[in-house]
């Protein structure tokens, strides 16, 4: 199927020029608290991206019925409906992660991405076009936080995925993990760096007086 | 005692900010002048301490399994922990409704100060992450689900307004220019963090 301009625009947009974390602010709690191991990252990723893309779809149809002044609360129903959904399926096949998740499955109803998408796209255009910008969103959402979850992994505790990949042979040599890695500011400044890194690459981003 | 050892340790060792990152879109966004920030401060912590002990009493009389044993032994199985995200969400979502009206119709100058952020707190994720905190902590009564609310509200206030008055500093620094903004905005809050660490393992 051939995608129109727009179709295009609203799902690439949000990967690179327009992504969420990076450019647009939108859902930075739970990126940085649930990055420690690139295994809860990638479910968070795939879970935001479900709950974005149905949630952005739900509004859409339902667009033009909600009258504005109770619109949040609407949305709020609908995200959170889909969110505890969500968190059953999880509950069911992947009870740990699911632990080490904790609240922050729940909080996804308050991801500002849901709410911001949800707000500034889903309410002002076709169900078609929103599935896709829900889709790209959580997409956008899920590289930042995959790549920060590599990152802290690999350094952290050597790992991916629970499998060693730093050889034992680096650690006879006096290689130690970096145990600063582990903590949570260490996701600020990982996400920092790729700010810095799309930025510098992206100069029209940068912000001049301010 | 123990509220009070609560209180003081979800400002400190438990801050919102610095150890769960809860509420970060708005302390981002908002973080540019003390004074908005203040604001915005005050009414988190509004809306934290009138939400919990509702949620508190939601999720013990109604939605914990067996917690509707009071309405009859029949009741006793039932179990609808299931929709507590939905409750929780819907009672912040009102909540925050309402207090913008009666703000709105009782003081109209605090309602003007507030501006946008009144209806932003329903999306703030510090709120809703206090009601599943108090959730998933099962506290001993109203009181303590108050108190740690309360809390939770100055310990994130507390955050804003430090990060507020640095970012006000650092419209005369030189900093790089693919940094400028948000970057170096997320720097310091790491350094802040970093520093608030100090705190944990402190048991009060």
């Amino acid at each position: 199927m051939a995608l129109s301009a727009k179709a295009k625009q609203a799902f690439l947009g949000p990967l690179n020029k327009n992504n969420p974390i990076l450019v647009q602010v939108l859902g930075i709690c739970s990126a940085l608290a649930v990055t420690s191991k690139l295994e809860p990252a990638l479910v968070m990723a795939i879970a935001v991206t479900i709950v974005t893309a149905f949630g952005n779809v739900i509004i859409s149809l339902l667009r033009k019925t909600i009258p504005n002044r109770i619109r949040i609360i609407v949305q709020l129903v609908v995200v959170a409906a889909l969110v505890t959904i969500v968190s059953e399926v999880l509950k069911a096949y992947a009870y740990d992660v699911n632990k080490q998740l904790s609240v922050f499955v729940g909080l996804i109803v308050t991801n500002c991405i849901l709410m911001g998408r949800l707000e500034a796209f889903a309410l002002g255009n076709g169900p078609w076009p929103s599935f896709l910008d829900g889709i790209g969103n959580g997409l956008g959402y899920g590289w930042i936080l995959v790549t920060v979850g590599f990152f802290r992994e690999l350094l952290g505790s050597g790992t991916l995925l629970g499998h060693r990949v730093i050889p034992q042979a680096f650690y006879n040599a006096g290689y130690e993990n970096n145990g600063l890695m582990m903590l949570a500011p260490m996701a600020l400044l990982l996400v920092s760096v790729i700010i810095w890194i799309h930025r510098s690459r992206n100069t029209d981003l940068q912000e001049g007086a301010n | 005692m123990d509220a009070i050892s609560l209180i003081v340790r979800s400002i400190f060792v438990d801050n919102m900010i610095f150890a769960y990152f809860l509420g970060m879109c708005s302390f981002l966004a908002v973080s540019k002048n003390v004074k908005t920030a203040f604001g915005l401060g005050i009414a988190v912590t509004f809306v934290l301490v009138l939400t919990l002990p509702i949620n508190y009493m939601l999720e013990n009389y109604v939605l914990k399994a067996g917690a509707l044993a009071w309405l009859g032994p029949q009741f006793a199985g039932v179990d609808l922990s299931v929709f507590s995200l939905l409750i929780f969400i819907a009672v912040i979502a009102s909540f925050t409704q309402l207090v913008e009206m009666v703000v709105e119709r009782f003081s109209p100058a605090l309602y003007n100060s507030l501006g946008i952020f009144l209806p932003l707190i329903a999306v703030n994720c510090a709120i809703l992450g206090g009601s599943l905190f108090m959730q998933q902590r099962e506290f001993a009564n109203v009181g303590m689900a108050t108190a740690y609310g309360f809390g939770s509200g100055i310990g994130w206030m507390l955050a804003i307004v430090g990060m507020a008055a640095i970012r006000e500093k650092l419209e005369y620094s030189h900093v790089p220019k693919p940094l400028k903004g948000l970057g170096i905005t997320f720097i310091i809050t790491a350094l802040m963090a970093i520093g608030f660490m100090s705190f944990s393992g402190i048991n009060i």
